[in-house]
């Protein structure tokens, strides 16, 4: 019973377009000559085979969770959010600049810092939802141009004296009261140090990572964020404006309300990204952007994989922080460019939009094994 | 004055070429019911094969074609996966960004000795009148003389709008993009227009990125496509489907291009990042002035099933 249970969730299915996903990057490399059980095993070490690997993995993959979240919560009310990328870039702006402007006291300034990012790019969130409520703009568009817009204001606040910092393409460091690094005073202290020094496995995480609170507070989010989608009144109504507009609207819900409602909350989780990146890890301030660093595009397909389930975000986040973080040895490794991580991606994502025949696919699997043919 | 005229003329049609045959391909897909979202990745394959086979053949027609068929070849599985599977096509067209920007740089690292830079392939795509003044330094003349793409990008989308709008063909494609079921009983084979027009948009959005890698530049770099997709696809949005509304639409945002392009320079008055921002700027608030609600086709982004209603 429970079997057959497992075989026709959607988890079944994620697990099963993950193994296509390397099935389809072995075959790929495997013609164009590289060996794909080596590149693998190298990858698997590039993550695995130091403490310190497995955290830089988890460091790589917090930001991606907090966008996979932010994405997968605006598409449960209809929204294809694809300017997390932008929220994201003004959550960090904002943390850098309320970072280092200000001087307050450790702990305080964290939260400021948090509390400011999160609003300023619910700002740029909730704009997006404005438009599409009040003058009908399609929120794709907007959140396109509002992605440039903000990379461009990025840069431009990084030219303006006493923010950038002289001889750098980078704007002055956030204090380090506002940091979130794990542990950050302790384990440089004398007693930190000692204690370390006995256990090498936690030295290896704590010195030789930026291991910062972002990885837990990722999950708090995605608990939130479960919680407030599918135990409350207010999920219950953002969900109905998902699933059916005109019948939420016959039902009373005010429609627009919610539609800028749940772009700024996608918004502000974005921006939460952002800001935790600039103060959890080094160097703690932003640079001038030549491109897009993808985190919010990197973040669509998080929630995808994920199957738009907050929770689900979660472990979709880290296998794609991980491919990305432990793709770079295939390539330091075997040579094999590492841009397969970026084909198998795109193969779990190909599948999971076809689930519904690899749930069959599951099914007749489970019937043969069933009947014992 | 005259010459800065032409010159901000020629900018913008050089930049919105690329732009124009990625809309027409996602037009042409949305019409029929199909959401392309993967243009970006279409348009990368597409500016990777061009420059790729350009560079080896030397010659950038075989390569401008090449860059349609990669393209083309990418929308089968999106075709595959939304029409036959009925599979979900915004998830689809995520997929086939990720595959395209992958396939493009993974491919170009083999051929081109672990770079993700081709070599600058030895001929371009021609420019219209380099036949006619050959080195002349008449400025008016030499803006005029713009890329071929440009030609080719506004007589595919006046062939699109004669279709769409003056054919049984276009009334057929919009049919199964408004109402699949009723196209259905009326005995179009809706599966199969559906394939047609997916598998177009990708050789169009193949010929944009081609557009890109052998007439504005010469080479495929990572970055040569860069967003390109993404203002596409909300060119159609912003032109409301129809070809005249996208190529205006592509039009403004080359013009804008055009305007931070000249408006910058060593004494510019106004700071280089905020120019750059114009034509991201400009394009929202011509929305929100203007344009306002749009409203797709209605079957656009359902899968359709054979005795649905």
């Amino acid at each position: 019973m429970k079997r057959k249970k497992f075989l026709d969730s959607s988890f079944a299915a994620i697990l099963l377009s993950v193994l296509i996903g390397f099935v389809v990057g072995a075959i790929i490399m495997a013609v164009a000559g590289y060996n794909p059980v080596a590149a693998y095993i190298a990858m698997f070490k590039g993550i695995f085979s130091r403490p310190k690997y497995v955290t830089q993995m988890i460091i790589r993959s917090t930001p991606l969770i907090f966008t996979g979240i932010s994405v997968a919560f605006a598409f449960r009310v209809g929204l294809f959010n694809i300017g997390a990328e932008g929220q994201y870039i003004v959550g960090a702006m904002t943390a850098a600049l309320v970072g280092f402007k200000l001087s307050l006291p450790p702990v305080i300034h964290f939260f400021v810092v948090i509390f400011a990012a999160m609003a300023a790019s619910a700002v740029w969130g909730g704009f997006v939802g404005l438009l599409k409520a009040k003058v009908g703009i399609h929120e794709v568009i907007s959140c396109i141009m509002l992605n440039w817009i903000a990379l461009y204001l990025n840069n431009f606040l990084i030219t303006l004296p006493g923010i950038k910092k002289p001889n750098t393409e980078a704007s002055y460091e956030a204090l380090e009261t506002a940091w979130s690094v794990f542990l950050q005073n302790w384990k440089f202290s004398d007693n930190g140090r000692a204690f370390l020094a006995d256990h090498p496995v936690l030295g290896d995480i704590l010195l030789k990572t930026d291991l910062n609170y972002g990885i837990f507070i990722a999950v708090v989010v995605a608990v939130i964020a479960w919680f407030i989608l599918n135990k409350t009144a207010r999920g219950y109504e953002l969900r109905a404006v998902g699933y059916n507009p005109n019948g939420a609207r016959f039902a009373g819900i005010d429609v627009q309300k919610n539609v800028i409602l749940s772009m700024a909350i996608a918004g502000a989780i974005a921006g939460l990204a952002g800001a935790l990146q600039i103060t959890g890890t080094v160097p703690h301030r932003i640079s001038t952007l030549s491109a897009m660093e993808n985190y919010g595009f990197d973040g669509i397909s998080v929630a995808l994989i994920a199957g738009l389930n907050p929770l689900g975000c979660v472990l979709s986040g880290l296998l794609f922080g991980g491919l990305k973080y432990g793709g770079a040895s295939i390539q330091s490794e075997i040579g094999a460019p590492s841009e397969i991580i970026n084909i198998m991606i795109g193969t779990i994502v190909y599948f999971m939009a076809i689930s519904n025949v690899v749930k069959i696919i599951a099914r007749k699997f489970k019937k043969k094994a069933g009947t014992g043919i | 004055m005259i010459t800065t005229v032409f010159l901000a003329l020629n900018i913008t049609l050089i930049y919105a070429a690329p732009l124009i045959f990625a809309a027409l391909g996602g037009i042409i897909s949305e019409r029929s019911g199909v959401i392309n979202i993967g243009l970006e990745g279409m348009m990368t394959i597409g500016a990777f094969t061009g420059a790729c086979v350009g560079y080896y053949s030397q010659n950038p027609w075989l390569g401008f074609l090449a860059a349609g068929l990669a393209g083309g070849t990418l929308a089968v599985f999106h075709a595959f996966a939304s029409i036959t599977l009925m599979g979900d096509q915004t998830i689809s067209g995520t997929a086939m960004n990720f595959i395209g920007l992958g396939m493009a740089l993974f491919l170009c690292r083999l051929f081109f000795d672990g770079a993700t830079m081709s070599q600058p392939v030895p001929n371009k795509l021609p420019k219209i009148l380099s036949p006619f003044i050959k080195g002349t330094d008449n400025m008016i003349l030499n803006s005029l003389n713009t890329d071929i793409t440009v030609l080719i990008a506004l007589l595919l989308a006046f062939m699109m709008w004669f279709i769409l709008y003056k054919t049984k063909w276009g009334l057929r494609i919009r049919s199964v993009g408004e109402h699949p079921a009723a196209a259905d009983t009326l005995g179009i084979n809706v599966y199969r227009i559906r394939y047609i027009c997916v598998i177009l948009s990708g050789i169009l959005a193949g010929f944009g990125g081609a557009a890109r890698s052998l007439a504005v530049v010469s080479m495929f770099t990572p970055l040569v496509i860069s967003g390109q997709g993404f203002i596409a696809l909300a060119a159609v949005i912003f032109g409301k489907w129809t070809p005249q509304g996208s190529v205006r639409a592509c039009l403004l945002f080359g013009f804008a291009q055009a305007l931070s392009v000249l408006l910058g320079g060593e004494n510019a008055r106004v700071p280089s990042h905020l120019l750059a921002m114009l034509p991201y700027v400009l394009t929202l608030l011509v929305l929100i002035l203007f344009v306002g609600k749009s409203v797709g086709p209605k079957a656009s982004g359902v899968p359709y099933q054979k005795g649905m209603r």
